[in-house]
């Protein structure tokens, strides 16, 4: 620690170049974390079924393919079956086509599966009621001003009403709130009668989306998964059960390997960053190279002046990756407010910070040990002497 | 006087590319411990390679070079780093200041090489520049000091430690006459009030009359004695 104020000094030598640099590992760092999360977001999780109090019963073959109402009472009937929802994508945007609302046609019996949603009895009842009603998270209420019996017509970018027009009207019934520990976007949801969907839309099949399992034991997961799936097995609509987490993930695969994508994009990042930094810090050391031979020569040894250079390239990593982390610590609910809930990025937890560190610590090294050999190896009368 | 400078039959020869050039040729010099050397001669006559060698900057080709008993040319790049920090001041032509640091941390940087805390360094620091008459700059960086202050501060990084010599190259080189006779003046005070053994390269002959006595350096070989307490052979 003694040693400190000669690396800052270091360091802060040439202000402006080390603020660009900074800056650059900044902003590497920030995608780091912010990819990261989109990762995690898209990796759904772990295969393991048990311990998950809820399951998610969709097409084995593609999310888009629907699954046949007749299963609800089929699924509903294998013991360890608390409850039974189904729901459908509707698409809907309000207003303008930027205004993206996560909605989503669901029967009546969801709302039993959905322990999140905190709603009541009255709202319920209307709900069930109201043939065009609708069911808005607070968030979503507030976003858009919404208030309890206001008509609010929503324009579906997938399904056009019998008569063509996409635009649907509904009214909103309720307003929920969520518990505390629902995730991030879970009041942003609009939630419509099936019904009201499934009759109103020119290509209503009585077919729906996916159904929603409530356990009353997680402990049965697993049965209960492979009882569910044994149902369709060599049928048309063969079902895959799986975590609502593992669900979420499938939906972004079908935008391709995400993981592939991010590690290419996080290598590139880091990549050019190594090329940057190591030039920056070669430049750096080139320049101080008088001082590097004054230290040796009232004593500092060879090993002193490796780890004065080295400590400088990490600590430089360090702060400005600390820091990029730390942005992304904060654009990423910022993300999921912004997107009005469409994305939905995990906090970074202590692995990615763990695996940032790692990285900054790494880099560091790489890009600091050429010019720190260079220091070390340099000959003091040579270097004295300006040769 | 006890000898504190045993050079004997000492050569020093480089290689730039296929030709070796013999800097140094056969010097044997003793320097007694609290003289005051000034080593003189013109230009590629192998002064400043004889104070590196004194130093501990460079090791000879052959011979030896024995200092407070100690044979220094045996010994390994890490061994002769703690030997000069234990052992060597140095003052520069160019004072050879870390610009981003103070007057004062400069000062303290051989003293990060020793076991003192950090409020015992700051001490010692702000002593060694009272002694140079620095004291009120001490929070000044290089750049904010002329010439001359500069120079005093690097003797001051040169004596906070307490070394057993201080060897100089051209230290009043680059500055004017005033600052160089202020800066010698200050070297005499260290050698006589202190007992300091100082060892200066110069080109000025006016900064050599400040030295107790003289040697003369031609083609890499002692060529004259003055004053007769060094003995160059």
């Amino acid at each position: 620690m003694k040693y400190l104020h000669l690396v800052i000094a270091a360091l802060t030598r040439r202000k402006a170049r080390t603020a660009f640099t900074l800056v650059s590992i900044i902003a590497a760092f920030l995608l780091f974390g912010l990819l990261n999360a989109v990762r995690v977001a898209f990796s759904g999780g772990s295969d393991t079924l048990a311990g998950n109090e809820r399951l998610v019963v969709a097409s084995r073959f593609s999310i888009m393919t629907g699954l046949p109402q007749s299963l609800q009472a089929r699924i509903a009937a294998i013991p360890g079956v608390k409850a039974v929802g189904h729901q459908n994508w509707f698409g809907g945007v309000y207003q303008d086509p930027k205004n993206f609302v996560l909605s989503f046609a669901v029967d009546e019996n969801y709302l039993d599966t959905n322990p999140d949603i905190v709603l009541t009895p009255e709202q319920r009842k209307a709900f069930a009621e109201t043939r065009d009603g609708a069911l808005v998270g607070k968030a979503l209420a507030e976003r858009y001003g919404w208030k309890v019996g206001q008509k609010v017509p929503l324009i579906s970018q997938i399904f056009p009403r019998k008569d063509g027009d996409m635009t649907w009207p509904f009214t909103i019934v309720g307003i929920y709130d969520v518990t505390p520990d629902a995730p991030n976007g879970a009041d942003q949801m609009f939630f419509l009668h099936w019904k009201y969907f499934d009759e109103g839309n020119q290509y209503g099949q009585h077919e729906v989306g996916w159904y929603v399992v409530q356990l009353s034991d997680p402990a049965d997961a697993d049965r209960v998964a492979q009882a569910i799936d044994a149902l369709s097995a060599n049928s048309d609509h063969e079902t895959k059960t799986q975590t609502a987490n593992a669900f979420n993930a499938s939906f972004a695969k079908q935008l391709g390997n995400i993981g592939l994508i991010v590690t290419a994009i996080v290598g590139a990042v880091f990549f050019t960053l190594i090329l940057l930094t190591g030039n920056t810090m070669a430049q750096a050391v080139r320049e101080r190279i008088p001082e590097l031979a004054v230290l040796k020569t009232i004593g500092f040894s060879n090993r002193s002046v490796l780890g004065l250079v080295l400590a400088e390239a990490v600590l430089m990593l360090l702060v400005g990756g600390i820091l990029g982390m730390l942005l992304a610590t904060a654009v990423v609910p910022a993300l999921g407010k912004g997107s009005g809930g469409m994305i939905q990025l995990p906090q970074l937890g202590i692995r990615d910070w763990i695996e940032g560190l790692v990285l900054m610590i790494l880099i560091g090294v790489v890009v600091g040990v050429l010019p720190a050999l260079r220091g070390m190896r340099l000959r003091i009368v040579d270097a004295l002497a300006g040769r | 006087m006890a000898v504190l400078v045993e050079i004997r039959d000492v050569s020093k020869v480089y290689e730039r590319g296929r030709q070796k050039v013999e800097v140094l040729h056969h010097v044997n010099l003793d320097i007694a411990e609290g003289d005051f050397l000034a080593l003189m001669g013109p230009s590629g006559s192998g002064k400043t390679t004889l104070l590196n060698l004194i130093g501990g900057l460079d090791s000879p080709t052959d011979g030896s070079i024995t200092i407070g008993g100690e044979r220094i040319d045996r010994l390994g790049e890490g061994a002769l780093a703690k030997w000069r920090a234990a052992n060597v001041g140095f003052i520069f032509q160019f004072y050879n200041l870390l610009p981003m640091l103070s007057a004062q941390k400069n000062v303290e940087l051989p003293l990060l090489l020793t076991h003192l805390s950090g409020a015992q360094r700051r001490q010692n620091a702000a002593i060694a520049l009272q002694l140079v008459g620095l004291a009120d700059r001490a929070s000044h960086k290089p750049t904010e000091l002329s010439g001359g202050q500069q120079q005093r501060v690097a003797i001051a990084r040169a004596i906070v430690s307490d070394p057993r010599f201080l060897v100089c190259d051209e230290p009043t080189g680059d500055l004017d006459r005033q600052s160089a006779e202020e800066v010698l003046g200050l070297l005499q005070m260290l050698n006589r009030e202190h007992g300091k053994t100082i060892i200066m390269v110069t080109h000025d002959p006016r900064a050599a009359e400040h030295a107790r006595q003289t040697l003369h350096l031609d083609k890499g070989t002692l060529v004259e004695e003055q004053q007769g307490l060094a003995v160059g052979h």
